[in-house]
């Protein structure tokens, strides 16, 4: 059995008092070392999760466990410790006055010795490949590199789960496939649990399981396979499937008969190849 | 409006330590009533190449041609206004520059500056927010009320509002879920159609420069790398993945197919649909000719 590290136990959330409800009766797990990605339309609940996940917001039902303690003021550090994020806008996460001050702002804080700190911040740069800028002004990047700078930050105190809230939204599609490319190595290193809160498809299918919200409630929660599975209803619900779950249900529609439900070009190619051989 | 930019370039501080070079002779033609999709890598120049076409920025070097408008570092038109009224500008996020009491407000702010009559800005309005989406009882809201799907629309409206023939749109979808993207881009396009306008759309999407551009431009380094039609540009895969861009996935696919079954499926912009029965026929002419 796998370890649970983050526990919702029926979270219910909304901003005040005669405000609708974000969030009811929400309850899932998530097991240490694990990726989860969060799916769901804009407005779903899908930020305040991450926001409830290290105490920025406290919920009015329900409870919250992280690594066995309860979210609330008495462990509200203990869990930030523990809980690294990063949000979607970057200018918005810089506090140093060149790269490295920035990434090293969380550590000072956690006093880590300075001989620790420039190997760490050397590591991380170098993971998010922005080794060459240690010095650069937060003006003179782009968006991406900020956000990249962003993730080195979060990284460099050690947490237990990195949360990344939309975080590559605002990244092209090489910049996202390198930042995914890099927590997905981090993760694989350095047990950490990864939630990923995303639009991004291919992010989605390279979650091991993908809790899916609508509406402010757990709508399912599955591998991302299954979950492609169910095409027409996620586009009821405001979402998309990749390109290749498309394919293969247009080929069934045409009598190409595809048995396993594939999730990248490979799987329906060998699929497609199988068929082939066999005619 | 017709679009010409001739050997432009323009340099960020020029003469001081800090000079650097966005643009380098960058020469394009946009005939009036075309899609564009502007795409590159962060850092490529789109966002410098974009602040040309109102004249927020002047070249360093050669000549902008907007319509009747020319802009050269010698002279900025008199006209700027004039050409300002003629180009809109959606820029990135463009609901952090909603500012004003109301919905209504906010998007009279635009064509108030140019002087459009009260009566006239009225009829705009209500012809402009069903166009984008929104509702009516919306108009005397705060736009801070609003969700951010709804902001950005109102954001749009007011760009829309001054009735623009040149509309410019810089990754206008960001941060949206996959239903907004594909409404607010379905939107632009009918717009483009109905007004007939010129856009020019910046974009990190391949699918969507596949789906509606007529015409693709690829900078690189400030240089225009790659121009063409969605079907010439985009089968250049090792072109493209050499600035760091990949091929629409639909391209990724029939390149892999191709490689699997040495058979080509040509590329023709076709749809998931379409593609399926290719695929369809292809495995059904191994099977009759074996």
């Amino acid at each position: 059995m796998r370890e649970k590290f983050i526990e919702f136990r029926n979270v219910s959330f909304r901003y005040g008092d005669e405000q609708p409800w974000v969030l009811e009766n929400v309850s899932f797990e998530i097991y240490k070392d694990e990726w989860v990605a969060i799916i769901g339309h804009n407005g779903s609940g899908k930020s305040t999760i991450a926001k409830l996940m290290n105490g920025l917001l406290y919920p009015q039902e329900g409870e919250i466990i992280i690594n066995g303690l309860p979210v609330n003021d008495q462990h509200v550090w203990e869990v930030r410790r523990q809980v690294g994020m990063v949000f979607q806008n970057p200018d918005n996460q810089f506090v140093g006055t060149t790269v490295q001050d920035d990434v090293a702002f969380g550590m000072e804080n956690r006093g880590v010795p300075r001989e620790e700190m420039t190997k760490r911040i050397g590591e991380v740069l170098k993971a998010v490949r922005m080794e060459d800028y240690l010095l650069t002004e937060p003006h003179r990047l782009s968006g991406g590199q900020k956000q990249r700078v962003a993730i080195a930050s979060v990284l460099a105190i050690n947490p237990n789960v990195l949360i990344l809230d939309e975080a590559t939204a605002m990244l092209d599609p090489r910049g996202r496939k390198e930042i995914m490319q890099t927590v997905a190595d981090i993760q694989a290193k350095n047990e950490i649990s990864l939630i990923t809160i995303t639009h991004d498809l291919q992010e989605v299918v390279q979650a091991e399981r993908v809790i899916v919200m609508n509406a402010g409630k757990v709508w399912d929660e599955a591998t991302p396979r299954e979950i492609f599975t169910k095409k027409d209803e996620l586009r009821e619900i405001g979402l998309d499937v990749p390109f290749i779950a498309l394919l293969a249900d247009e080929l069934k529609h045409n009598d190409v008969s595809i048995i396993n439900e594939p999730l990248n070009h490979g799987e329906l190619l060998e699929e497609l190849w199988t068929l082939h051989s066999k005619m | 409006m017709d679009i010409t930019f001739k050997d432009v370039s323009y340099i960020y501080q020029a003469n001081s330590p800090f000079s650097h070079k966005a643009l380098e002779d960058l020469s394009f033609h946009i005939p009036s009533g075309t899609f564009v999709a502007v795409i590159g890598h962060t850092g490529s120049g789109k966002s410098t190449l974009i602040q040309h076409l109102n004249g927020l920025l002047t070249p360093t070097i050669g000549e902008v041609q907007i319509g009747d408008y020319f802009i050269n570092a010698d002279k900025k038109p008199e006209n700027l206004k004039e050409l300002r009224s003629r180009v809109g500008v959606v820029f990135q996020y463009p609901e952090h520059q909603l500012f004003d009491e109301t919905v209504a407000k906010d998007i009279a702010f635009g064509p108030k500056n140019f002087g459009v009559s009260e009566q006239e800005i009225e009829s705009r309005i209500e012809e402009i927010i069903p166009a984008v989406g929104l509702d009516k009882q919306l108009l005397e809201r705060s736009p801070f009320d609003l969700s951010g799907g709804q902001m950005r629309r109102v954001a749009i409206a007011g760009v829309l509002a001054i009735k623009p023939e040149v509309l410019v749109l810089d990754e206008p979808t960001a941060g949206l879920d996959p239903r907004g993207q594909r409404e607010m881009m379905d939107m632009f396009y009918r717009l483009h159609k109905e007004r007939k306008l010129t856009t020019i759309l910046v974009t990190h999407s391949m699918e969507d420069a596949v789906r509606y551009a007529d015409h693709v431009i690829i900078m690189n380094k400030g240089t225009k790398y790659m121009e063409g039609t969605p079907e010439e540009v985009f089968i250049q895969r090792d072109a493209l993945n050499k600035v760091q861009l990949d091929v629409p996935e639909v391209i990724q696919f029939i390149n892999s197919f191709e490689e699997r079954f040495h058979i080509k499926i040509p590329f023709k912009r076709q749809s998931v649909q379409e593609l399926a029965i290719q695929i369809q026929q292809v495995l059904k002419g191994a099977e009759s000719s074996e």
